[in-house]
């Protein structure tokens, strides 16, 4: 209901966009103003905000599936708790996101159903399975650290409710990382298995992470468009290189190897090299490949079947509640 | 270093502290087990915060129970290194989380029990009791209200959630019984104002869940044969299961931090 009473925009109903109307747009992102839900902007602006909100929040919900998968076995009431807490931060985040992106005139349903039938996106890191518990360590560390990386710019995006949510997620994002962190570093000066098992994390998720700053920038589709409307602040290569810069110094703190051979200090740079990224496999888990693609989407097709007469039961109890509460006013 | 299952001394106050932990701790695994699967991100919400406030509610009692035992040890191993016939739980919160309805209908027979438990242990001769009650009686009394208004849309909503609820409710009854029996050694607790005689709550438990089932169109169920044992450690099969998730990384690899 909400989404409703905003400004609609209809595309393709009054022929090419009032250029004076795109002039002025433009002059307010490059001024540095936010824009807002009843603001006037281009339908292409609107459709990548969409689709962009829309995928994040599909991540957060996605995602909680892999950290999910050790709340039952996380090996201390403390570390069960904080899994729990941090897996219901992303549920929130979930639903956050939603309401960021019914602003833009979409609704929660419709874009939950877009996922369930498999023609919206999440992140590919999800589709990697979580197979010890220094999984939870590394992505923690990891994945949120490289999930900041991308989204810290995003505090500044153009979009009002978009830069709001991800202000409130990245602080607690932050915190998640540092949680990681704290795991690895528990498992590292641990036991020789446990460290292994730090190891053995690390070499399974580094490479993913480094994926989930998406294409290189010369392939990248989106990146032209979303820079001049200030969505995207940084190329996906830049913050991929300002990850490896963070990360590098924290896994040797840790007394960790990255799994790259290739990987190098520059001095002339100052920056991190690092060795060619597999993008076969990239395209593969986009495609539906990688090792859990399709047990999350099974696994959230269930949730959503499964709760589907819960749903339908509160619907009908509140419908119910209203026409009693019609009745009782009209006996009054 | 810890090497296998451990034995606990077994003193009327510690068997009763770890009763109370092992309720919290098994409930509260129960619920976290929706965590990502739940009918709709509002209830993955609900269920996950309601689990955080029981594992919580176990590791005040468990660290309790370790400055009663004073033998050294923590939270977790009591936790993790209690094998099924030492957890005290009651059967009622280790069965198995089933549809949403059966979650939701275990969670008000349980909460109806359990809240006004914790409201009058506010009253405990022992402070640490009378502490640890006081913050959990906050939440339970909300744990209640979130089970009581679930009862009445799944009883009171559809043909379909009137059936699942009706069925959970006649399933759960038999598990009833037990929160009010009393084990051995408690009346002493009892008598020195330490802990809750729990026949007392019998009356007002039953009328909290007769005015929710009433509103939630479904019959109260007859009061037949009544379950119990897990007190004394007899459980139902599905205690070892959940056990054998929950202690998985302490037993294997044993003596490590995490």
């Amino acid at each position: 209901m909400y989404a409703q009473s905003l400004n609609q925009q209809v595309e393709g109903t009054t022929g090419p966009e009032d250029a004076e109307a795109a002039a002025r747009f433009q002059a307010r992102i490059d001024a540095e103003e936010r824009i807002e839900p009843n603001d006037w902007m281009p339908a292409a602006y609107r459709r990548t905000l969409v689709r962009q909100i829309s995928q994040h929040a599909h991540s957060e919900i996605v995602g909680m599936l892999p950290e999910g998968n050790w709340i039952t076995r996380a090996p201390s009431l403390r570390r069960k708790a904080a899994l729990i807490a941090k897996v219901q931060d992303e549920c929130g985040h979930g639903m956050y996101l939603y309401a960021a992106a019914e602003t833009l005139g979409v609704t929660r349903e419709q874009l939950v159903d877009e996922l369930l039938a498999g023609k919206a996106k999440y992140s590919s890191i999800f589709n990697y399975p979580t197979l010890t518990w220094a999984d939870i360590g590394a992505i923690g560390w990891l994945v949120d650290g490289a999930a900041i990386m991308n989204q810290i710019p995003l505090c500044r995006c153009s979009y009002g409710p978009y830069s709001r949510a991800m202000i409130r997620v990245c602080k607690e994002e932050s915190f998640h990382q540092r949680q990681g962190y704290e795991i690895m570093l528990t498992l590292a000066r641990g036991t020789a298995a446990q460290k292994a098992m730090a190891q053995d994390a690390l070499n399974r998720w580094w490479w993913p992470c480094l994926m989930m700053f998406g294409p290189p920038d010369a392939q990248s589709q989106h990146s032209d468009t979303s820079t001049r409307w200030k969505i995207k602040r940084f190329s996906n290569d830049a913050l991929r290189q300002k990850f490896v810069d963070a990360t590098v110094p924290q896994a040797h703190f840790l007394g960790l190897t990255l799994p790259d051979p290739a990987l190098r200090f520059n001095e002339a740079t100052s920056h991190w090299e690092f060795g060619e990224i597999d993008w076969s496999e990239f395209k593969q888990v986009l495609a539906g490949n990688g090792p859990c693609n399709r047990d999350r989407m099974a696994a959230r097709r269930a949730a959503h079947a499964n709760g589907e007469w819960v749903r339908d039961a509160a619907l009908a109890y509140a419908a119910k509640e209203r026409a009693r509460a019609a009745a009782a006013a009209g006996a009054a | 270093m810890y090497t296998g299952s451990i034995t606990v001394a077994d003193t009327p106050l510690l068997r009763y502290v770890l009763g109370r932990a092992d309720d919290a701790l098994v409930l509260g695994h129960r619920l976290s087990e929706w965590c990502g699967h739940g009918p709709l991100l509002e209830e993955d919400m609900a269920l996950s915060n309601m689990a955080l406030d029981l594992i919580g509610q176990a590791r005040a009692l468990y660290t309790y129970a370790g400055e009663v035992e004073a033998a050294g040890r923590d939270e977790d191993a009591y936790a993790y290194l209690r094998d099924v016939t030492s957890y005290a739980n009651l059967l009622l919160v280790e069965q198995p989380n089933g549809d949403f309805a059966r979650t939701i209908v275990r969670q008000l027979l349980f909460s109806a029990f359990i809240d006004p438990y914790w409201r009058a242990l506010m009253a405990s001769t022992d402070p640490t009791l009378a502490a640890i009650a006081a913050k959990a009686e906050k939440e339970s009394a909300y744990h209640l209200r979130h089970a009581s208004e679930w009862t009445v849309r799944l009883g009171d909503g559809t043909a379909e959630s009137h059936a699942r609820a009706q069925r959970a409710l006649d399933e759960l009854w038999p598990f009833t019984g037990e929160l009010f029996t009393m084990p051995a050694g408690e009346r002493a607790l009892i008598d020195a104002g330490i802990a809750i005689d729990p026949e007392t709550l019998r009356a007002p438990w039953r009328a909290t869940v007769t005015r929710v089932v009433e509103r939630a169109t479904l019959t109260l169920p007859a009061d037949g044969w009544m379950q119990r044992g897990g007190r004394e450690g007899r459980h139902s099969e599905h205690l070892g299961h959940l056990l054998s998730d929950l202690q998985y990384l302490q037993r294997a690899f044993p003596g490590a931090t995490w």
